[in-house]
């Protein structure tokens, strides 16, 4: 039984407990870059996710093999051949997407939480712990992502953008905002103050649930 | 695009952390006091100038020719990585003090987004060897800039009454907000205003 709980816990303490953007604070570049869109922000967040799973899985898988000196370089590059792999195929099936990301789909190469679950988490686990803490901690960022760019698209521009499909463009509008939207929170000022005011937001929300 | 319209566009119209999002960690990590601030600047100007040329020259002369340009991503940090490696080694061989005022730096350039960014936006604006040298200058100087000032900022803030709840990392982000604000002041008109376009 509390082998089960352990496992369970690699899993949810991505979300609250250890969350990336809020109190672990790695990865904010992309967060904060790709926000302004609510598909975007998802798109990114399930990138992320992407990678972060099988870098996890062969880095764990690997941790015996690879040799203590050249860790890092080796993490990168096995980070990057994943992060060009997924570049590929969203060129090819998601072409709007890949524009959209821009350069940030490269850029999750240098995204610290990989490489910062890498080290401190795939290298001394097991590959089922790794995979748990990967899935975790994607989904925690893509939940992250999903808010703040709710936030900023709701306010800034009056529209909600999703994925388009055959007979639906995939953009609900807001009325009234639609009208009067708050422009500075899809520019770079409006990222930032949101961030600012995320944050202590986040930490009660932990604070209440560990009182009780 | 003219040299001096480079630099302007990425210290001020383009800058990195204000504008682009690239390099948040760093900068909201090192900019506690001033005196990190500015080494964190100089070792990371120092990295972006050399590492644009170079990896313009592996994606022109290497990676081109062979018809390899999706193998770009991979190219770039490899090269990063190494370069900083060799940086770090030649600075601690050449200058000890220089060595021990940045040394602790360099390894975090790395995995710093500004350093990989411009290489990768030098590309895709098709820019020269001489241009990508003085984009990846002007990057580092921007970031140089802005986490200058935000470490300013902090020092003072540390005197300030701020609510508890604020206290530490919120707080840096609602300043570095403002100060995105005060940025949004250069935009593309102030290259056309001064004739450089």
């Amino acid at each position: 039984m509390s082998e089960k709980k352990n496992h369970l816990m690699e899993f949810t303490k991505g979300f609250l407990k250890e969350n990336p953007t809020f109190v672990v604070v790695l990865g904010l570049c992309p967060t904060l870059g790709v926000s302004t869109q609510v598909a975007n922000g998802i798109g990114m967040g399930l990138s992320a996710l992407f990678v972060l799973f099988f870098s996890n899985i062969l880095i764990s898988a690997m941790r015996k093999v690879i040799p203590d000196s050249i860790h890092i370089p080796a993490y990168i590059v096995i980070i990057s051949a994943l992060v060009t792999l997924i570049q590929m195929f969203m060129q090819a099936y998601l072409p709007s997407l890949y524009s959209a990301l821009g350069v940030y789909l490269p850029l999750i190469v240098v995204n610290c939480i990989i490489l910062g679950r890498a080290e401190a988490f795939a290298s001394k686990n097991g590959i089922l712990d790794s995979a748990l803490d990967a899935l975790g901690m994607g989904l925690g960022l893509t939940m992250n992502l999903t808010i703040i760019s709710l936030i900023r698209e709701v306010f800034g521009a009056g529209t909600i953008t999703l994925f388009a499909t055959k007979n639906w463009d995939g953009v609900i509008h807001i009325p009234v905002l639609n009208q009067y939207p708050v422009r500075v929170m899809t520019l770079a000022a409006g990222a930032l103050l949101l961030m600012g005011y995320l944050f202590p937001l986040f930490h009660k929300i932990i604070a209440k649930k560990e009182s009780k | 695009m003219s040299i001096l319209a480079i630099l302007l566009t990425y210290i001020f119209i383009n800058n990195f952390i204000l504008v682009q999002f690239l390099g948040l960690c760093p900068f909201i990590g090192v900019s506690k006091n001033s005196e990190n601030a500015i080494g964190m600047g100089v070792a990371v100007t120092f990295v972006t100038a050399i590492t644009s040329v170079i990896c313009w020259a592996v994606y022109h002369l290497l990676l081109v020719p062979f018809h390899l340009e999706y193998l770009e991503t991979l190219a770039f940090i490899l090269v990063i990585a190494s370069l900083v490696q060799f940086v770090e080694m030649f600075i601690k061989k050449m200058s000890p003090p220089l060595y021990k005022a940045l040394g602790i730096y360099l390894p975090l350039i790395t995995t710093n987004c500004v350093v990989l960014g411009i290489a990768l936006i030098n590309i895709t604006n098709q820019f020269n060897a001489l241009q990508s040298f003085f984009s990846g200058l002007a990057a580092g100087l921007g970031f140089t800039l802005a986490i200058i000032l935000m470490s300013n900022i902090r020092e003072r803030m540390d005197y300030k009454p701020v609510p508890k709840a604020f206290k530490g990392m919120p707080i840096a982000f609602v300043s570095a907000g403002l100060m995105a604000l005060a940025f949004m002041a250069f935009d593309k008109s102030l290259l056309t205003n001064l004739h450089l376009v």
